[in-house]
């Protein structure tokens, strides 16, 4: 019953826990999703497809990123509001880049015969891979309105806190792209 | 970091938003009762969808108990309220099962999880750990509009041509995947699933704010072992519901996808109107395994916060201590871990693999263990109490008798072998709406009793809350004791008409009695809705801060607190809240420090 935590100072920000919660339910929904996909592969009728090569791309592309956002986090922390700058920007750039290599990607896979409706295993491919984008968009967005707040005169904002869940959410997406990658790449 | 540091962080270095406390003169009406972001109000917003939802969802079990207690009889008024639904006074056949759907999803949904934990989550959680507020008060905001447009949605899909959706409230495939299949299954299931998908961001975003609070802002002193029972209930639902509904939405999604963009994760080889459907390779068993896998913990969902609820009362009523509050604990955890692991024992009958289905009845038979030791808890915090039987009170001991009454039909129903004849008949209908579903309901009328005073400064009113009790105790019983005998008999459930079958004819009494005891019951619930809104405005004034005489923070607030709580700096804990009935002290409010001669409990 001498539990107490009297140190209140090391606790973590209720924001970024928060975030991990959130996180914490987003690996619910994609696990779902991918034991789904396993169950489903082991019955008949699964065809098995070729993921397009412009996915490597993205890959390095999403990796890039989140070496970028890092560097950003860093610069912010020490005060170089430059460099934060360019660097959130770069980071930005790269996630809209990733987005339109999968969209490149998805166009590719339809030319070459695997749609969304033709076999399960082409539709489980779409849903993961557009679900996984979602998702990144979502990151894209935040990521786009602290860049408008930074330029902005108005606004000064010295909490690193948002910079650093932004940087958490956008390791988490990186990550979830390179778990969805492999997991297709091994299981298909 | 400190409460206060937090409240002030709130909005990330502007200082323009309304302060915590003390002055909140400028709050107009819209911040104050629309989109506020005090968790008492969220707390309260909750609670009147929740109860608007009640009454509209417990009418369609009056209407349809209707066509099941009088098959023969037709009511002219039905045709008034539901139009082509009830031609000449007698109920579509599709249209019942819309009401049986709608019934369920709306009781189990947006009642017992919106209404319960929205409503006690967000009222108790700040008050009883000592916070200004949540950890994100915008989040929680966000939380009930979210349920508020889930909720829209969802009475919309009342209103349109071709009916709600009427695939039952789990909505198996292909039943639910094809608009072909039934009436309930074209626009009113897009809707549903639309709803439903508003609902799960609502349960999580509420869900993961009551996760952070309760881990991140508990005042000094107030160690996770010195949280009320309450508190401990809430977290471990909000665990399950932060784990689980992602994987509802996973397979929502899914359903989305095979009924408006033709792909065939859950259909193949159908056969419909003598149609040959194109759709191949898909399982509809896969959809019930996503759908149980959040399913299950639901059901604890919904009875994990009625249990805390019902410790703390219990407690407080007794004048005693609860015993073994760490068992408690203990037992909440056991019940949270093990709801993850049982959600194939709703799919014994589905072609699953004997084998690994008595795994499933091992891991099921398990829950009993915690669920008992909970059980004898209870029992033994009233043994010898000193008690004083308030309307909370009788609810939390009748939330007791229901939960034994329902369990043990749960230990039937849990073996692979015996569920082959009692699936799906009445005797599951009796198991889960005692152990559920009225068990819920009594734990929150329970809490609401209680938790009155606090919420409005109010009481409500007492003859009125003991008749409301004891009309609901015998009525559920009456309901749903000789539904037990129903379906040892085999009588099915969701079936529209019993009369003509040989088998069931003998029970055309007893349906009769069960929907004449329910309209009745119904009634009586519309009693305690009237007592709640006359009391709000019209009860009797609180003058106490501590009218039970209870030991835990929610009692050291102003009689109406405002936004923020407590009006100077936020007292700190020295001991557990369940000081009852110490050192001929009849208690000892957490905020008093131990002193130095003091008996350990």
């Amino acid at each position: 019953m001498d539990l107490i935590m009297t140190n209140q100072q090391k606790r973590i920000h209720p924001h970024k826990f928060t975030l991990w919660v959130v996180i914490c339910s987003m690996v619910m929904m994609f696990a779902g999703l991918t034991s789904a996909y396993i169950i489903k592969r082991n019955q008949a009728n699964w065809l098995t497809f070729e993921l397009p090569v412009i996915f490597w791309y993205s890959s390095a592309i999403i990796i890039l990123s989140s070496f970028t956002m890092m560097i950003s986090k860093r610069a912010f922390a020490e005060r170089e509001m430059g460099k934060y700058r360019r660097m959130l920007a770069i980071t930005t750039l790269l996630g809209i880049t990733f987005i339109v290599l999968q969209a490149i990607g998805f166009y590719q896979l339809s030319g070459s015969g695997i749609t969304l409706t033709r076999n399960v295993a082409f539709s489980f491919l779409y849903v993961l891979v557009g679900l996984h984008a979602l998702h990144v968009i979502g990151g894209v967005i935040t990521l786009t309105v602290m860049l408008v707040r930074v330029f902005s005169r108005k606004s000064r904002n010295y909490s690193i806190v948002p910079v650093e869940m932004m940087s958490m959410y956008w390791h988490f997406v990186d990550l979830l792209w390179i778990y969805l990658f492999v997991f297709l790449l091994m299981i298909r | 970091m400190s409460n206060e540091a937090i409240l002030h962080d709130q909005h990330f270095g502007t200082h323009d938003a309304p302060h915590a406390h003390e002055h909140h003169d400028h709050e107009s009406f819209i911040t104050k009762y629309v989109f506020s972001q005090d968790h008492k109000m969220i707390s309260k917003q909750f609670l009147t969808t929740g109860i608007i939802w009640a009454i509209i969802g417990g009418l369609f079990s009056v209407i349809f108990r209707l066509q099941l207690g009088y098959p023969d009889s037709t009511f002219p008024w039905l045709q008034d309220l539901l139009g082509h639904w009830a031609k000449g006074g007698k109920l579509d056949p599709e249209f019942y099962y819309s009401l049986v759907t709608m019934h369920g999803t709306i009781l189990v949904f947006f009642v017992l999880t919106a209404g319960l934990s929205g409503t006690f989550a967000n009222f108790l959680i700040p008050l009883q750990i000592g916070a200004r507020d949540m950890a994100s008060p915008f989040l929680n905001m966000l939380s009930y509009w979210f349920f508020f447009t889930a909720s829209m949605v969802m009475l919309s899909s009342l209103f349109v041509q071709t009916g709600p959706a009427s695939g039952g409230w789990t909505i198996y495939p292909p039943l639910s995947a094809l608009g072909e299949a039934s009436e309930g299954s074209k626009i009113g299931m897009d809707l549903w699933l639309v709803s439903m998908a508003l609902f799960i961001v609502s349960t999580l975003l509420g869900g993961l704010n009551y996760i952070s609070t309760i881990l991140n802002m508990r005042t000094k002193g107030m160690s996770m072992t010195r949280m009320p029972l309450t508190i401990w209930a809430l977290f471990f639902t909000a665990i399950l519901g932060v784990l689980s509904f992602p994987v509802l939405l996973s397979g929502a999604i899914l359903l989305l996808f095979d009924r408006n963009l033709g792909t065939s994760f859950y259909l193949s080889d159908i056969v419909i109107n003598g149609k040959i459907l194109p759709n191949e390779g898909g399982s509809p068993i896969l959809f019930q395994h996503l759908f149980w896998f959040l399913g299950h913990p639901e059901v604890y969902i919904i009875v994990l916060p009625a249990m805390g609820m019902v410790s703390e009362i219990m407690a407080i009523n007794s004048r005693k201590p609860i015993f073994g509050y760490m068992a408690m604990v203990g037992s909440l955890f056991a019940i949270t871990s093990l709801a993850f692991l049982v959600w194939a024992h709703h799919m014994f009958v589905s072609g699953l693999n004997p084998f690994l289905g008595s795994f499933f009845v091992l891991l099921t038979l398990l829950i009993a263990v915690p669920s008992a030791i909970k059980v004898f808890n209870w029992l033994t915090t009233l043994w010898r109490g000193n008690i004083r039987f308030t309307p909370g009170m009788l609810f939390a001991i009748g939330f007791v008798s229901m939960f034994i009454s329902g369990g043990l039909t749960g230990i039937f129903l849990g073996n692979s072998a015996l569920d082959i004849h009692l699936h799906d008949t009445y005797f599951i209908v009796a198991h889960f709406h005692i152990v559920m579903g009225v068990a819920g309901f009594f734990g929150m009328f329970a809490g609401l009793y209680h938790w009155f005073p606090k919420m409005y400064g109010r009481y409500m009113n007492n003859t009125l809350a003991y008749i409301h009790f004891w009309v609901t105790l015998i009525g559920a019983y009456l309901i749903f004791w000789p539904m037990h005998y129903e379906g040892l008999a085999g009588m099915p459930r969701r079936y529209y008409d019993f009369s003509s079958w040989e088998s069931f004819k003998m029970f055309a009494g007893l349906n009769e009695f069960i929907s004449f005891v329910s309209i009745i019951v119904f009634a009586a619930q519309l009693l305690f809705v009237v007592n709640f809104f006359y009391s709000i405005f019209k009860g009797r004034k609180v003058t106490t801060q501590n009218p039970w005489g209870a030991t835990s923070l929610e009692w050291t607030t102003p009689i109406r607190p405002g936004h923020g709580n407590w009006l100077g700096e936020i007292p700190e804990v020295y001991r557990w809240p369940y000081d009852y009935g110490k050192d001929g002290r009849d208690f000892i409010p957490q905020t008093e420090p131990v002193g130095e001669h003091e008996s350990k409990h």
